[in-house]
């Protein structure tokens, strides 16, 4: 993965220091709470409900052991022993102490790692798919590139103070896994006719109170001319975005309210001049970045021990049909570790899990870890015949939950349990789903299902592209949730449609029972999964499924 | 017409430890919200929030919250508060791992202390 050169090393340490002092200066009162606060964000460092939150930038979700083991030291010494993976692939930490906080930093910059720009109106963490450099489908691995833009981003003197924040989304594959049309702006790898990489530009997209698709801005861009391109559109925005409303700030609306014609007008007059003033060092750039994500050196070795211990045992068998994905590499495969063991907060590991992902990966995955927008751990180099030991030993960590992509692998944002912003709590919702479907013993035959669940409409929980999605409300003074169907994160998607009237926090789970047992009696066959059923029946049915029953026990 | 004033309380986070405290009658800042002064009076009320707003150095983000009178003291009157007296849900952490009581009503934990 990318190392450090002395100039990042310094940087960050020297903001490391600077926020020493900035810290010192607001307990000794030097500093007001609105001096403070806009510095401590730049750092990542949030107010919440019940303490401060840090937020840990893990850059296109890639991890190494050292940082993984960094990681689980620094929560355990300095919080309460566990960390939160989330969508936007970052690590939070809910119980810091401000006095605390610079030491977490230093210790963070010892391993490379930084809080920086985890907040604020700039560009933030770029996310890459997390099968990047060893999916079987992929074109070219995006991480380079996604390098590449944390570095040209990261302190970018003119996009510091942005009419709002700012999220890039990059995947390699044409399979998308990496929710790119959620992205301010998403890129796509692609070759033209002639052979030559490039990328296809999608801009606007965002979740949140207005839910949009990101559109296509540019079929073909050459790979060589990304950062002038995206300076053009990051300028365009910064001009034209809406600095008067905060719920019309974000680029989505810039583009809806000018018209993508009129965008990209001003995109690509933007980027003629810009280009010429690009004299090629990212290139020269990129060529440096590149090696740093070589592939490892695979290894070539028989599978039949994993073959026969796989026909022996069932309970492997499982876990390999649903958090295994197909390699490039023949013999290998991408193991995903479950975070959603069912009953448990979605993307949380403790220290000791933080270490044993580490350790696996060091010993059996060529180094290299991932986190995933869905808040799950990638292993993406794992020879087949290690597997045996790798799921023992994740097993041994309560790390072996074999639901991957099923209704139990639930994303859930912090919700009311920990975020100040929250309008209901997500995790117990979460909790409570999965342990009903354990009970049910369904869910294998259900299938792939995507339930997403967010605290409140900013959405961090993907709520809209979940084939189910839930929307914590706060109605009157009490929680309630409303349902929406048929959204879709991937290569084909959509933004999920709103049933209907919400449901109590207890009628919450038995409503989401409901329509995936409802679905398993329309379903044409096993092999018709829950979102294509819902695009073949439309709504309609899924509502009976819903309110039916309700008005049945009401006549009552 | 004004709306009604209904009480509150004076909440804010601890600048230092980051968690949730309130506003006693004896100008304390306490952590169980048992202890905090119900004030009933919108003008007390107002002044109450100004003599915590000149305590920045101690806590951040004081406000007026709703309040209603318990058994032994003050409660909340929205989940988001209870929440607040009690910790996330989904571990003992924060304030019930500090041994403090719960205050209000816990959505799904109907037998909670009100
Ligand atoms: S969706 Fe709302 S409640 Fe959930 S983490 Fe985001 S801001 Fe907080």
């Amino acid at each position: 993965m990318y190392k450090y050169n002395e100039f990042d090393e310094a940087a960050v340490r020297s903001r490391v220091a600077q926020f020493r002092a900035q810290v010192q200066r607001r307990i000794d009162g030097s500093l007001t709470e609105d001096e403070f606060r806009p510095l401590r964000l730049m750092n990542g460092l949030y107010l919440q409900l019940h303490a401060y939150m840090l937020r840990i930038a893990v850059p296109y979700g890639t991890l190494n052991p050292a940082k993984m083991r960094q990681l689980a030291t620094i929560a355990e010494r300095w919080d309460k022993g566990y960390g939160h993976f989330t969508t936007r692939t970052n690590l939070q930490l809910n119980w810091p102490r401000l006095k605390d906080v610079p030491d977490m930093l230093e210790a963070l910059a010892d391993v490379g790692m930084h809080s920086i720009q985890t907040s604020g109106n700039c560009v933030r963490n770029v996310t890459a798919d997390h099968f990047a450099g060893a999916a079987a489908d992929e074109i070219e691995d995006p991480r380079p590139i996604a390098e590449l833009i944390r570095q040209w981003s990261t302190d970018h003197p003119e996009f510091q103070f942005l009419p709002r924040k700012f999220k890039i989304g990059i995947t390699g594959s044409p399979h998308d896994r990496a929710v790119i049309r959620s992205h301010d702006v998403g890129l796509r790898m692609v070759r033209n006719a002639a052979g030559e990489p490039g990328f296809e530009v999608y801009v606007g997209g965002g979740l949140g109170r207005t839910p949009m698709l990101a559109q296509v801005i540019r079929d073909f861009l050459p790979q060589a001319d990304l950062l002038p391109y995206l300076e053009a559109i990051l300028g365009a925005y910064n001009l034209k975005g809406r600095r008067d409303n905060k719920w019309k700030a974000r680029i989505k609306i810039t583009v809806f309210e000018n018209g993508l014609d009129a965008f990209r007008a001003d995109v690509e007059e933007r980027f003629e001049r810009l280009r010429s003033q690009w004299s090629g060092v990212d290139q020269d750039i990129l060529a440096e970045i590149r090696p740093h994500f070589a592939p490892p050196a695979f290894r070539n070795a028989p599978v039949d021990s994993y073959e026969a211990f796989r026909a022996a045992n069932p309970v492997f068998r499982a876990w390999t049909d649903t958090n295994l994905h197909e390699h490039k590499v023949d013999g290998y495969a991408i193991v995903s570790i479950s975070l959603k063991k069912h009953g448990a907060t979605p993307g949380d590991a403790t220290s000791d899990q933080m270490r044993v992902m580490a350790d696996l990966a060091e010993k059996y995955g060529h180094g290299d870890l991932r986190v995933s927008h869905e808040q799950n751990i990638i292993l993406p180099h794992v020879h087949k015949s290690d597997l045996p030991a790798v799921w023992q030993a994740l097993r041994e960590a309560e790390l072996a939950t074999a639901n991957i992509g099923l209704v139990s692998d639930i994303i859930a944002c912090p919700g009311m349990d920990y975020c100040s912003l929250a309008t209901a709590r997500a995790i117990p919702i979460a909790q409570q789903i999965a342990l009903r479907f354990d009970e049910l013993k369904v869910e294998h035959e259900v299938g792939p299902l995507k339930i997403k669940i967010s605290g409140c409409i900013n959405a961090c929980g993907h709520h809209h592209v979940g084939h189910i999605g839930i929307l914590g409300l706060d109605k009157a003074g009490v929680e309630n949730y409303q349902i929406t169907l048929g959204g879709d994160g991937t290569e084909t998607a959509s933004i999920g449609e709103k049933m209907g009237p919400g449901f109590a926090a207890s009628e919450i789970v038995g409503a989401i029972e409901r329509l995936v047992l409802g679905y398993l009696e329309i379903r044409r066959d096993a092999e018709e999964t829950f979102l294509e059923c819902v695009r073949r029946v439309g709504l309609e049915p899924f509502r009976a499924f819903l309110y039916e029953q309700e008005e049945t026990a009401d006549a009552a | 017409m004004s709306r009604r004033f209904t009480p509150k309380v004076v909440s804010a986070n601890h600048l230092v430890e980051g968690d949730a405290v309130w506003l006693t009658a004896d100008d304390r800042w306490t952590r169980d919200m048992a202890e905090a002064e119900l004030i009933e009076d919108e003008a007390v009320a107002q002044l109450r929030l100004l003599f915590a707003k000149g305590q920045p150095n101690t806590v951040v983000g004081a406000e007026l919250v709703d309040a209603a009178k318990g058994t032994d003291g003050p409660v909340p009157t929205h989940f988001r508060e209870a929440f607040r007296t009690h910790g996330p849900t989904n571990y003992v952490l924060g304030k019930r791992a500090q041994g403090l009581r719960s205050r209000g009503k816990i959505p799904g934990n109907e037998t909670q202390n009100v």
